[in-house]
């Protein structure tokens, strides 16, 4: 699905090379974590995916099927069905939260040739969704994570996924700021999305996210390169023993 | 002091091409506002006040030519259930008005109380315009007092279940109107005023507003979208006690305008919110020029004016709070703020706070900037257009101003009107 090939980015303003030659490829269906110390380009590597300004591309490729990701503007690349959960979601004041997701549900299904979905429709769907995601109804109506908390704010990043049905979930430290029951809701979020046509890339820094969303693969980033794959158990040695040892291993 | 000589010149000049109006009981008050332009003069380049904004085309002897701006869509508030007041190019128009009987309200033509030796109105006529006139001169306003050929006297007596809608229906491209409207507002009164409409291809417009103690008046007009219109208008507000004064203006383009607000908060607990909402493509310029002055206990003024431009557009704020001595616990707050959709266009603020009592609470803003990249981007990753992303962050930096329309419906429909613009251009 998600298909990365010796992907080099350097920042624009800059002449520093952030990612040195990335290789990932990510199935349908399943779930590849990224790890990694500060500073290893994980953040910037969901940046590039989901078409942020700032970043160039000077060698590799990335396709979402096929699809040169790339080439696309960030609206395009979401229409093909890459989402990205932030790990800073941004807030916009004047902007209400139900509008939002209409506006970027409709504008998706509009560029994808497909019908717009009815204010009724859309209505039930997002009350549903909410619901189990327990974002009430004045959260709904706030303008868009205006004066929401930590944990409300990563939840209405699910609750934007949920809506979406993206094919490739990208998720930037959705951990972070939460607390254990928030990370619990947001984790089953996700879970109740995992699905056999779509993939996910969780970006973390500690294994403890990764005790509730269960990943199929864990890559291990650093210094702008993935330096180790392996299963769940790599999460694992990372939480005991830090990154010294797996890096002092590949270098 | 004599005058400059160029203003002096300028002055004669466009005198010369006034009349002044058969005046009946106002007389005394046009006569009083002509001796004060001869004083004043007209504003000119050089004035301070005028100083991001080109007075000339205002105070020349005769209006440029305007076309006539054919709308293709309705009016603003067709929709509502209304008392319309039309002036055709400054002309009051029977047949297209309906009848200025209603309840809580009466309403008299400026024509109607000129013939008179005695009307209520007579008391208010230039009265709140010369109060004014201090600690800053505004000739065009005296000049408006001095030559207004048209105008209404509203006396809301009671609570009229319907908005006067005084419309402006601009017909000639040489019209050149000097309208003058005076609003009493009684003791626990409660009335809603709106403009609407594209009034003349020079307009000149003034409006006394007197409201008595726990007296409401909610003001809101909608200037455009006849492109080349010149405009300067001035409203004149004094409040009593705990009365309330909120005014919104939307400006869709134009070439010039000027729109000034002087409030006075006489009476204690009294509340003033003046607010606007302007957006400007190419070549407009746009003035808001607020002045309010706190001269009671416990009062709040509110000051929201939000404005976005583009392609080379100018926004002018000049706005000021003054806290005269005593009038402690006062709440003023000023916010001003442009967005900039591109590099060729300019904001020039002024804002001002000047204190003389020391129990108050006054805070001022103004803000020039672009559209935020993060949240652009934001909504972009979601599969938002970037044209799209920008009108719907563009609407959201507009909504603070807008948010100050207490009526929802009227809200509403500014709203839709600065989406239709927006989508016109994008």
């Amino acid at each position: 699905m998600l298909e990365i090939k010796n992907l080099h980015v350097q920042l624009e303003e800059e002449d520093k090379q952030i990612l040195k030659g990335v290789d990932l490829t990510v199935e349908a269906g399943k779930v590849h974590a990224i790890m990694g110390p500060n500073g290893s380009g994980k953040s910037t590597l969901s940046y590039v995916l989901s078409g942020r300004d700032g970043y160039d591309v000077t060698e590799g490729s990335a396709t979402l099927n096929g699809e040169d990701l790339l080439e696309m503007e960030p609206e395009e690349r979401a229409a093909a069905g890459i989402f990205l959960a932030f790990q800073y979601p941004v807030e916009i004041p004047g902007v209400g939260n139900m509008t939002f997701l209409r506006t970027a549900v409709n504008a998706q299904r509009k560029a994808r040739g497909e019908e717009e979905l009815s204010a009724a429709d859309f209505l039930k769907e997002v009350r549903a969704k909410a619901k189990t995601l327990k974002i009430d109804a004045d959260m709904l109506k706030r303008p868009v994570n205006v004066g929401f908390s930590g944990g409300e704010k990563k939840r209405n990043e699910i609750l934007q996924m949920a809506m979406l049905e993206p094919k490739m979930c990208i998720m930037d430290e959705t951990d972070s700021g939460l607390d254990v029951d928030a990370m619990k809701l947001v984790a089953e979020g996700v879970n109740a999305l995992r699905d056999e046509g779509r993939g996910f890339l969780v970006i973390t820094h500690y294994q403890r996210l990764l005790d509730h969303i269960k990943p199929d693969v864990v890559h291990i980033m650093a210094d702008g390169r993935i330096v180790k794959t392996g299963g769940p158990e790599l999460a694992l040695e990372v939480e005991n023993n830090g990154y010294a040892d797996i890096l002092a291993e590949v270098n | 002091m004599a005058l400059p000589e160029v203003k002096q010149s300028a002055t004669e000049a466009r005198l010369s091409a006034l009349t002044m109006p058969d005046a009946g009981c106002t007389r005394a008050a046009r006569e009083d506002a002509l001796a004060r332009v001869l004083e004043t003069g007209l504003p000119g380049r050089r004035d301070e006040y005028w100083k991001y904004t080109q007075p000339d085309t205002l105070v020349s002897p005769d209006a440029i030519p305007a076309a006539v701006f054919s709308d293709d869509e309705p009016l603003m508030f067709s929709e509502l259930d209304r008392l319309s007041i039309v002036f055709v190019d400054g002309v009051f128009n029977a047949e297209e008005s309906d009848d200025l009987t209603m309840e809580g309200v009466t309403i008299d033509r400026l024509e109607d109380i000129c013939c008179k030796d005695i009307h209520w109105a007579k008391d208010l006529y230039g009265v709140l315009e010369t109060r004014g006139q201090s600690p800053v001169q505004r000739p065009l306003a005296a000049l408006n007092t001095a030559f207004a050929s048209d105008g209404v006297a509203i006396h809301v007596t009671g609570k009229p279940t319907k908005p006067i809608n005084l419309i402006y229906r601009h017909a000639s491209p040489t019209s050149d109107a000097i309208l003058h409207h005076v609003v009493r507002v009684e003791s626990g009164a409660e009335a809603t005023i709106l403009e609407t409409g594209p009034a003349a291809s020079r307009f000149n417009k003034c409006t006394e507003i007197d409201i008595a103690d726990k007296g409401t008046l909610h003001h809101v007009r909608a200037q455009g979208r006849d492109h080349e219109r010149r405009a300067a208008t001035h409203m004149f507000t004094r409040l009593g006690t705990e009365s309330v004064y909120k005014s919104f203006t939307l400006t869709v383009n134009g070439v010039l305008t000027r729109n000034e607000q002087i409030v006075e908060l006489t009476g204690d607990d009294a509340v003033a919110h003046v607010a606007g909402a302007c957006v400007g493509d190419g070549d407009f310029h746009h003035d808001d020029t607020v002045f309010v002055t706190h001269d009671a206990v416990n009062c709040e003024s509110r000051q929201v004016f939000k404005k976005v431009l583009r392609n080379g557009a100018t926004g002018v704020f000049q706005g000021k709070i003054l806290v005269k001595q005593g009038a402690q616990k006062t709440d003023g707050y000023q916010i001003s703020q442009s967005l900039l959709l591109d590099d060729d266009s300019q904001f020039l603020a002024k804002p001002e706070l000047e204190i003389y009592a020391d129990d108050v609470a006054c805070s001022h803003g103004s803000t020039s900037g672009a559209i935020d990249e993060t949240a652009l981007f934001y909504l972009r990753s979601r599969g938002v257009p970037t044209k799209d992303a920008t009108n719907m962050l563009t609407l959201a930096f507009l909504a603070e101003a807008v948010d100050e329309i207490e009526d929802s419906a009227l809200a509403e429909e500014i709203v839709s009107r600065l989406e239709g613009w927006l989508a016109r251009r994008s």
